[in-house]
């Protein structure tokens, strides 16, 4: 039995760039508006002339395509994983499925109710006792009262909350309320159901029984679409996936296949460019790999290598290798001569230079390796040109929810403890 | 294919159409009503939440208009000598802060109700519609409970309504219209605005100023006060004193004006805000 469940023929999704962020304040719609007129007049002037494709251009650059013309189509009762960097268009793919933005050009074909889950808790208000938000929750996810109040002791039992239940959630710790939400909704049963990196919470043993539950639901004909960084988890659950490379489609099959494909791509070398040249060096080949996998998580286990060779020979080489933030702000950097001396090369010769980082401190974002290659005799210092950027991905760094850029660049290996001083207490509390 | 697309308990499965933008769209009545069990629980939420860990809780929903009263009958009643049609002031004036409090809550709550929801907008999909609608439906609570104290106030006066008193349900929707017809053009320009933000505190002083709330409309000319219309809720406060204190003439020409000016608020509201919805998940 083959019969189609998503179908998607030509999506595409522009944002333009800070839309998605920022909002208008009508000052500035204003001020457009009266610089519009001379805007036209300078348009019109700059025709005659030659400044037409630089117009162009800068129209192009306040645009971006989130999503480009992305066509697919999944069968009934099948699991598909979706894999891609940050950025490459997995949850703008998600939401446009959805329906919770819509697409700006091409159209998508659903076939039975849709059931997404973009984020676990949703609509969760912390005044509210447990059984209350059970059915705001299920209500916002598009359960009927009747359908909630059925699953409603399933559910309180899936979450393991049975004692708190008319306890506002406010008073809940971080993994019941994630335990309660995420119990909430694998318990509305839509035959189409699209989740975004929801089982990155809560902890080991949590996760597992979310898998289970998962693999039940999948199990029941229902068509699946998860989006996850965790390869283990799409190799498990899914028979197929489909990988997203900046907003399009560059391989849909079977799950081993495109994962191992994806795999290499990540831990990438540098193609022997010009750019990654200086006078004296050529370097080869840059890898950043996690001993963890092939993607990068913070406080992962890292080793940056880099393969060079000398186009002359070199007494002293040393090698410098910055860690930096895409708009080029430094973070840290290691110099090879810190550590051990290297050895002298002979013009043509290769060396193989690697840094081991025991807890990568990096948070979820895009990061870049600069290069500085030296020749300590020679009093030469020669930068790389290019950078090498690599990713750190989203996970959720302290256990709970998913860290994003808003807590900036730097994880740090910290426990946090609350307490209620006794005496404290009685005065505060009527 | 070849064979309808059935669900497991081989009922035909629904299908749904993903399309880009357009420029007009239905207002969506049968899917809003496939969501009315949202529109409750979200209202239900907001009137929840509302006095959740206040020390004097609902008591709240009396507090801000028997104080307006008590002003308005110092200032305007008594020293101001306003007339009040043959009514007692406190009941005159209290009489219309009801529907004044009710349409000022509900305009301000749904103006602001899709921003403050944005977590909802950005992450599930239902008719956005629902937002604005169960905010302004969130103040009828705090109007019951306000409307048990005037009851009380016709009774220490002596007022006895008469039939008229049928009409009052109408003149209760006719005021949370208004504020939706307002609140929706408002709540979605707030998304891509946020100036609005800081117009509706004076556009609501601004509002009760131009409104029979300390006064009578009596005072207005008879040949303008149709125009005087314009403004819907001139009609609801009209209507609440006829329909409840019975003394006032019946609002007439006023009234028909008020309503054909909330129903074109309202219609146009709807698409407006139909339209600007496809964008919200996107700007807000």
């Amino acid at each position: 039995m083959s019969e189609v469940a998503i179908r998607c023929e030509g999506l595409s999704k522009q944002y333009r760039l800070g839309q998605q962020e920022s909002y208008k304040a009508l000052r500035d719609v204003i001020t457009n508006a009266a610089i519009a007129p001379f805007r036209s007049l300078r348009r019109s002037l700059s025709r005659n002339g030659h400044a037409i494709g630089n117009r162009q251009s800068a129209i192009d650059n306040r645009t971006l395509w989130a999503l480009k013309d992305v066509s697919f189509a999944v069968n009934r009762g099948e699991v598909v994983g979706i894999i891609g960097r940050n950025g490459a268009g997995k949850s703008t793919l998600l939401k446009i499925l959805s329906r919770i933005t819509k697409p700006t050009t091409g159209h998508a074909e659903i076939h039975g109710r849709v059931g997404s889950l973009l984020e676990v808790g949703t609509g969760f208000h912390p005044e509210l006792t447990g059984r209350e938000n059970i059915f705001l929750n299920g209500a916002i996810l598009g359960m009927r009262k009747a359908e909630i109040e059925k699953k409603f002791d399933e559910i309180v039992s899936f979450a393991e909350v049975e004692k708190f239940i008319d306890t506002p959630v406010k008073r809940y710790s971080s993994g019941m309320y994630v335990r309660l939400a995420f119990g909430v909704a694998v318990h509305m049963d839509p035959e189409v159901l699209v989740v975004d990196e929801v089982l990155a919470v809560g902890d080991a043993e949590f996760q597992k029984k979310c898998f289970r539950k998962m693999q039940e639901i999948g199990r029941g004909n229902r068509t699946i679409l998860l989006v996850s960084h965790n390869m283990s988890a799409i190799r498990t659950i899914c028979a197929r996936t489909l990988a997203l490379d900046r907003g399009r489609v560059v391989n849909f099959g079977p799950t081993a296949e495109v994962i191992d494909e994806y795999e290499a791509s990540v831990a990438q070398s540098v193609p022997g460019s010009k750019s990654y040249e200086t006078e004296t060096f050529v370097v080869e080949e840059v890898q950043v790999v996690s001993a963890n996998g092939p993607v990068i998580k913070t406080f992962d286990s890292v080793a940056i290598k880099l393969r060079i060779t000398a186009k002359a020979d070199v007494i002293e080489p040393d090698v410098y290798v910055g860690i930096q933030t895409p708009d080029g702000h430094l973070l840290s950097a290691l110099v090879c001569r810190d550590f051990c001396a290297a050895p002298a090369m002979s013009a043509g010769q290769v060396m193989e230079t690697e840094f081991k980082i025991e807890s990568l401190p990096l948070l979820p974002g895009p990061y870049e390796i600069k290069m500085h290659l030296v020749d300590v005799v020679g009093y030469k210092f020669e930068i790389v040109p290019s950078t090498f950027p690599f990713e750190v991905v989203e996970s959720s760094v302290y256990g709970g929810r998913k860290i994003d850029r808003w807590f900036g660049q730097i994880g740090l290996d910290a426990t946090v403890s609350v307490q209620l001083e006794e005496g404290a207490l009685a005065k505060s509390v009527r | 294919m070849t064979s309808p697309n059935t669900n497991i308990d081989g009922q035909t499965l629904s299908t749904l159409v993903i399309r880009p933008p357009s420029s007009w769209t239905s207002i969506g009545f049968r899917e809003l009503w496939e969501y009315r069990e949202l529109l409750y629980f979200l209202t239900w939420r907001d009137i929840k939440v509302r006095y959740k860990q206040t020390a004097l809780g609902a008591a709240w929903a009396i507090i801000q208009p028997v104080f307006m009263m008590l002003v308005f009958s110092l200032f305007f009643g008594r020293l101001g000598k306003i007339p009040s049609d043959g009514i007692p002031y406190p009941v005159f004036t209290f009489c219309a802060l009801l529907p004044w409090q009710l349409f000022a809550h509900a305009l301000s709550e749904s103006s602001n109700s899709l921003v403050g929801n944005q977590n909802l907008i950005t992450k599930v999909y239902f008719p956005r519609l629902v937002v604005p609608i169960s905010a302004v439906l969130g103040g009828l609570i705090d109007f019951a409970i306000a409307f048990v104290l005037l009851l009380g106030m016709m009774l220490y006066f002596g007022i006895v309504p008469g039939w008229q008193i049928i009409t009052l349900p109408g003149f209760i929707l006719l005021a949370i219209m208004t504020a939706l017809g307002v609140g929706l053009w408002l709540s979605a320009l707030n998304v891509q605005y946020r100036d609005v933000r800081y117009t509706i505190n004076f556009l609501v002083q601004f509002w009760l100023f131009a409104t029979p709330v300390a006064y009578p409309s009596s005072i207005i000319p008879a040949q303008w006060r149709a125009l005087y219309g314009l403004n819907p809720m001139a009609g609801v406060v009209e209507g609440f004193r006829w329909a409840l204190l019975g003394k006032s003439d019946s609002p007439g020409a006023l009234l028909w004006v008020s309503v054909a000016v909330v129903v074109v608020l309202l219609v146009g509201g709807l698409y407006y805000f139909r339209r600007m919805e496809q964008r919200f998940a996107d700007i807000v």
